[in-house]
């Protein structure tokens, strides 16, 4: 699984650039056409969710906007690949902007499971 | 091969560009064999030089022209043989770069197009289709091919020598057949994908993760021909069809390795995203029409991944379903899955009817299954003498020991 962290999240009401969208979705049709995407989503702002954190053993719940928005998940990726490298080269080709962090972290599968 | 961390990232790299690569080769060289040779080259060149310089920005376009200018040499040196060889060279190095490359990348799905129809080729035998077709579009090594199919690597380096020879002996042009041609070229495509799924769907828990990857691979190699043959139905039924038995891998083996049957599984293992892409890839094929063999047995796997257990599957649409199998593709097996379907939908009388009809078939004799599932369907009408004949037959017909001791077990219940 790829997270995008990205590492500005656009103000309201001022949508990312065309070219950034459209070099996205060709580096998602890259990932389809090779035959290892199984699932991706991009997600809205942060300011439209919540956080809830955890301490005590009780949950508390902080609403959106974040003044610190560093490890907020900007979107992610389900792919196929044979290999942690795969999936690392897979992340290095994505249309990233600088500062922007991809991290690449296997799903867990049950004991017995391939 | 020694598996430093760099060698690794080459291999991933191999991964993700060989197939483009291989096919935007092909196209220009006009030679499925010199294309590959020439790419491993390339490959060979990067393992001796990223180690020191590190993994260039743009791997696949530094490996296409590796290899362009490795294809320029050799055919260079052949070209006093040759003339259209030379010629072919001649085009390679005024074609400016940029544009060699935006051409590759234009035209990439009809190259993977022609690369699949050229190594799935009907000159070749199997065996020869599926360790090219794994070698050339699925961007595996020879030993991770032999080690999958449990041969040496000699012999199946030979095996791909000797199919590579057979396309530039029989002249096999590098193109995508049109008409009828095509439709039966594309059988051979889909039944090459498809056996590769199989061999790593009979790899049980103990074999080499390598053949179970199998699964992985093939179903790599379905989406790749889902979306440069979007308009093929049978292609996105295969698709469903492997996507949702593949949900089911971690749900079809027990702690022991031991096998566990459709009706016994935990369905709460069952890969809930995989159902979803086979489903969505199942309607596809629906939308165009037509459902052929694949289309339908994909059809049949979904309908026990919509139920939640045996006794709230819809067995009377999956009987309709094999009865339409058995339309297109008419085996005396569709007919011995139709009559459990009719068991389970109409209850064991009708399934028995449909079996009986299978009694003198040919194809079935010495097929343990027949007798196992009579015998089922004797016990369950309350015909205990008879049943037991039947699992002592298919007892003694089966190879497997532990169906074998199943079916001994069977025979002392319906005493």
């Amino acid at each position: 699984m790829l997270f995008m962290h990205p590492a500005a999240f656009p103000d309201p009401g001022d949508p990312p650039a065309a070219d950034v969208i459209a070099d996205m979705m060709r580096f998602n049709d890259e990932l389809a056409q090779a035959g290892v995407l199984l699932a991706l989503d991009g997600l809205t702002l942060p300011q439209d969710g919540a956080v809830v954190r955890y301490a005590g053993g009780r949950p508390s719940v902080t609403d959106g906007p974040f003044t610190e928005a560093k490890e907020l998940v900007g979107g992610y990726w389900v792919i196929q690949a044979s290999s942690k490298e795969e999936a690392v080269q897979w992340a290095a080709r994505c249309p990233a902007r600088d500062g922007d962090v991809i991290e690449v972290r296997p799903i867990q599968r049950a004991p017995g499971d391939d | 091969m020694g598996a430093t961390a760099t060698q690794r990232t080459v291999e991933a790299v191999w991964r993700i560009e060989s197939a483009r690569l291989i096919a935007g080769l092909a196209r220009v060289v006009r030679d499925v064999g010199l294309a590959e040779d020439l790419a491993q080259d390339a490959l060979v060149v990067a393992l001796e030089t990223w180690p020191r310089t590190g993994i260039p920005d743009n791997p696949g376009a530094w490996l296409m022209a590796t290899a362009k200018h490795r294809a320029i040499d050799t055919l260079r040196r052949s070209a006093t043989l040759d003339r259209k060889r030379e010629q072919i060279a001649r085009e390679l190095e005024t074609a400016a770069e940029p544009d060699l490359e935006a051409e590759l990348d234009d035209d990439i799905g009809d190259d993977l197009l022609r690369l699949v129809f050229t190594a799935c080729h009907p000159v070749l035998p199997t065996e020869g289709r599926i360790a090219l077709t794994l070698r050339l579009l699925g961007g595996l090594t020879t030993s991770e091919i032999a080690r999958a199919f449990l041969v040496p690597e000699t012999t199946l380096a030979q095996r791909i020598t000797r199919a590579k020879r057979t396309l530039a002996e029989a002249g096999v042009p590098f193109e995508v057949p049109s008409g009828a041609e095509r439709v039966e070229r594309l059988g051979s495509v889909l039944e090459v994908v498809y056996l590769i799924f199989n061999e790593g769907y009979a790899a049980t828990a103990g074999d080499d993760w390598m053949r179970v990857e199998l699964c992985e691979d093939a179903l790599r190699l379905g989406r790749i021909l889902a979306e440069i043959l979007p308009e093929e139905g049978e292609v996105h039924g295969l698709v469903a069809l492997m996507e949702i038995q593949q949900s089911r891998a971690g749900a079809r083996v027990g702690p022991g390795g031991e096998p566990v049957l459709l009706g016994d599984q935990d369905r709460a293992r069952w890969d809930r995203l995989l159902i979803a892409r086979g489903q969505a890839a199942l309607s596809r094929a629906v939308e165009l029409g037509g459902l052929g063999p694949y289309a339908l047995q994909a059809a049949i796997a979904a309908c026990h991944a919509r139920a939640g257990g045996t006794e709230d599957t819809d067995w009377a649409q999956i009987a309709r379903l094999y009865a339409a199998l058995a339309e297109v593709a008419p085996s005396p097996v569709v007919e011995l899955n139709r009559a459990v379907a009719v068991s389970m939908a109409d209850g064991p009388q009708a399934g028995l009817e449909v079996l009986d009809a299978l009694a003198d078939e040919p194809a079935l004799r010495g097929y343990h299954l027949l007798p196992a599932v009579r015998g089922d369907l004797l016990e369950r009408l309350g015909r205990g003498p008879e049943a037991r004949a039947e699992f002592t037959r298919a007892a003694a017909l089966t190879r497997n020991e532990r169906e074998r001791a199943l079916l001994l077990a069977r025979t002392r219940e319906s005493a």
